[in-house]
């Protein structure tokens, strides 16, 4: 790979020998990074989902006919996931990056990563052997609300004892916070680091989330009754509603608010990463029909937002979309007197993004014993 | 008075057995490794390093023995502790306001006489709140201890009796570090600071902050919040004016001349040791005689090597 400093000066990448060279892409540097593809094609484009950035960009074919390079200015700590889009025989493809062995998995495939100059996975995402695993149970949760059966996973801390009281953690998409966020390692490592303390996690997944996550109240009454009520008849859960939270990402965090909402007094902690809070202070909101009973619900949220929680914690990235109605809500939540931890980010809508929030996210709403104990 | 053996961290390069050596006890030893909590008792690593079986005094088990056979006192119980909690977080937000002031000042260039009375008024104010924290701490107890010894004498008598017995036919007690407060609560439950009286000790980490006047909880790095020291609560006293600080090395910024200071001078006369590994101090009729690796916090914002009374 070529010294990331030939390729900062400017928006010419390096020189064609060194781009020749280069083994691996995208090139990092502190102002940007400089994308690589090696191959016969008609044309080659980046896909990205960054908000304010065009979706596709063009790469330009550098003096041999079978490379392309693209170089963006992108700012230090960034994460961007993309594809190449492959034009052959007048057809389009979309492809990972052949000369990127980062990817990151979603519920719909997966992207290839780049990381910006300054962005590093947090060490705490990545299993720590030295951390007692807590193990994965299933449940079968008869919901009278929902009309039918449910699984959940649930996890159950290393060193449980029946004798202690935990906090109780319900997680919306949680067979996808569990696949592309490591959230089982995270809780794993985040106990044995003490920065948590020894909690039960239920990992709840919707059939049909795009309707039951978008401020729906039977959903609402499965995940603040049905679910813990289940769960104190195995578990001693503490009963206090500042040991009880919910989480959520996307319309999963529109699930969360909105479950805490419609039963006050029962979830103390929220953490709701990158929300799809769709509202509209005059007239229809501008997103697609899915969102219509979401922004009926923050709409009527932001009329009267009572008391859902006492602490809350919001994240988005600012290359989402969504970044707008996450800073709006967060003055409102403070103006009635909830405690709100916000943070940005140079990150887009995905589970990385959520994943690498979850240390700040749980040690604000569940601190462990760190401040006690001296081994 | 009890003589007093203080080691730092002994998970990693213990020099328990080298200490026991040191003070001539090589007769049989008690453990107390409550902090431990559902881990208590697992000696197996402590014995290796000792080689010689010990017998844990298993303080954790019997409080929750004791507590299950009452549910009332159980639900008190757990109520002092919400109350507590509810204590150290109203104390923890008044702390931050007053130990930035204090930090900005202690800090500030200007050292004119003005900023010098400014400094030492922030760090009494913060002194006060320290004091007040901790007589609002002991109430919470004496609350307890009025309504419920009537009920937890009776209850707790037999374990006593079991647990003196085993510290008489130790020749020390080892007492490990873990999690301080539930150490402390259960040296407090079964009343070891008299039950300990005039036995030869050995303690490290949270065992040794548990034995000091005031336990201080302190990290200048957590995940969250400022990291401000703060005052836990009353210990059994057996170490006087000495606020000890296991892992300091990693948990304290001791490179930044004015925590190091503010620390120093806020808990002032007692002097701040931090304790790593290889630490071994020796408290011996109120005061040290023998100091090894460990560090005092200077109220200048250094440190230096702890050293033993003439």
């Amino acid at each position: 790979m070529s010294e990331p400093d030939a390729l900062s000066a400017a928006a010419a990448p390096a020189d064609l020998e060194s781009l020749q060279a280069v083994r691996q892409s995208p090139i990092v540097d502190p102002g940007g990074l400089t994308f690589v593809y090696r191959g016969a094609a008609e044309a080659v484009r980046l896909r990205l989902w960054i908000h304010g950035l065009p979706a596709t960009q063009p790469f330009e074919r550098s003096g041999a006919d079978d490379l392309w390079v693209l170089r963006i200015e992108v700012p230090e700590n960034s994460r961007i996931e993309y594809k190449l889009e492959i034009v052959r025989d007048g057809r389009e493809e979309w492809i990972l990056d052949p000369l990127n062995p980062l990817h990151a998995e979603d519920p719909f495939g997966a992207n290839s990563v780049a990381q910006g100059h300054g962005y590093a996975r947090p060490e705490w995402t990545v299993r720590d052997p030295r951390a007692r695993e807590g193990a994965l149970e299933d449940f079968v949760v008869h919901s009278a609300a929902l009309a039918g059966e449910r699984h959940i996973g649930v996890y159950v801390p290393a060193r449980f004892r029946r004798t202690r009281r935990y906090p109780l953690l319900i997680v919306h998409d949680g067979l996808d916070y569990l696949r592309y966020a490591n959230l089982q390692a995270i809780l794993d490592n985040l106990i044995h680091r003490l920065e948590i303390p020894p909690l039960i996690a239920a990992f709840t997944q919707s059939p049909e989330r795009l309707e039951e996550y978008a401020g729906h109240d039977r959903h609402a009454q499965f995940v603040a009754r049905e679910i813990p009520d289940l769960l104190q008849h195995s578990f001693p859960l503490h009963p206090s509603p500042a040991a009880r939270g919910l989480i959520g990402a996307s319309f999963g965090a529109v699930a969360s608010l909105h479950a805490a909402w419609r039963h006050p007094g029962t979830f103390g902690r929220l953490v709701l990463q990158s929300g799809s809070f769709a509202f509209s202070d005059i007239g229809h909101h501008r997103r697609s029909p899915t969102f219509d009973p979401v922004a009926r619900f923050v709409n009527e949220f932001r009329r009267r937002p009572g008391a859902p929680a006492e602490r809350m914690y919001l994240s988005c990235g600012i290359y989402e979309s969504l970044i707008y109605e996450n800073r709006s809500l967060v003055p409102l939540l403070r103006q009635h007197g909830i405690e709100v931890r916000y943070e940005e980010v140079r990150d887009g809508h995905n589970w990385e993004n959520w994943r690498d929030r979850l240390q700040s996210a749980l040690t604000w709403l569940f601190p462990g014993p760190l401040w006690m104990v001296y081994e | 008075m009890s003589d007093v053996l203080i080691l730092g961290p002994q998970y990693r390069t213990p020099n328990l057995r080298e200490a026991l050596a040191s003070a001539g006890l090589s007769g049989p030893v008690a453990t107390i490794t409550a902090g431990w909590q559902e881990r208590e008792g697992e000696l197996g690593a402590l014995e290796e390093h000792l080689g010689q079986r010990v017998r844990d005094l298993r303080l954790y088990e019997r409080a929750e023995g004791v507590l299950a056979r009452d549910p009332p006192l159980h639900e008190a119980y757990r109520q002092r502790q919400a109350d507590l909690l509810r204590l150290q977080e109203i104390y923890r937000g008044r702390l931050d306001h007053a130990k930035a002031a204090a930090r900005d000042l202690l800090a500030a260039p200007d050292d004119s006489q003005i900023t010098r009375w400014a400094r030492r008024d922030a760090v009494a104010t913060l002194r006060r709140l320290d004091a007040t924290h901790l007589r609002m701490i002991e109430r919470v107890h004496e609350r307890f201890t009025a309504h419920w010894s009537a009920t937890l004498q009776p209850l707790i008598a037999q374990q006593q009796a079991e647990i003196k017995h085993m510290i008489d036919e130790a020749q020390a007690v080892c007492i490990a570090g873990g999690h301080v407060a539930v150490l402390l609560n259960r040296l407090r439950l079964f009343g070891l600071q008299r039950l300990l009286r005039g036995k030869p000790l050995v303690a490290w980490s949270a065992g040794a902050m548990a034995l000091t006047e005031r336990v201080i909880l302190f990290h200048d790095h957590p995940p969250q919040g400022a990291g401000n020291a703060e005052v836990f609560e009353a210990g059994l006293g057996l170490i006087e004016r000495t606020v000890l600080l296991p892992h300091a090395a990693t948990r304290l910024a001791l490179h930044d001349a004015a925590r190091v200071a503010l620390l120093a001078r806020r808990f002032s006369p007692a002097a701040c040791h931090t304790l790593d590994d290889g630490s071994l101090l020796h408290w011996h009729r109120s005061r040290l005689r023998t100091a090894t690796a460990s560090l005092r916090l200077l109220r200048t914002g250094g440190t230096a090597a702890v050293e033993a009374a003439a």
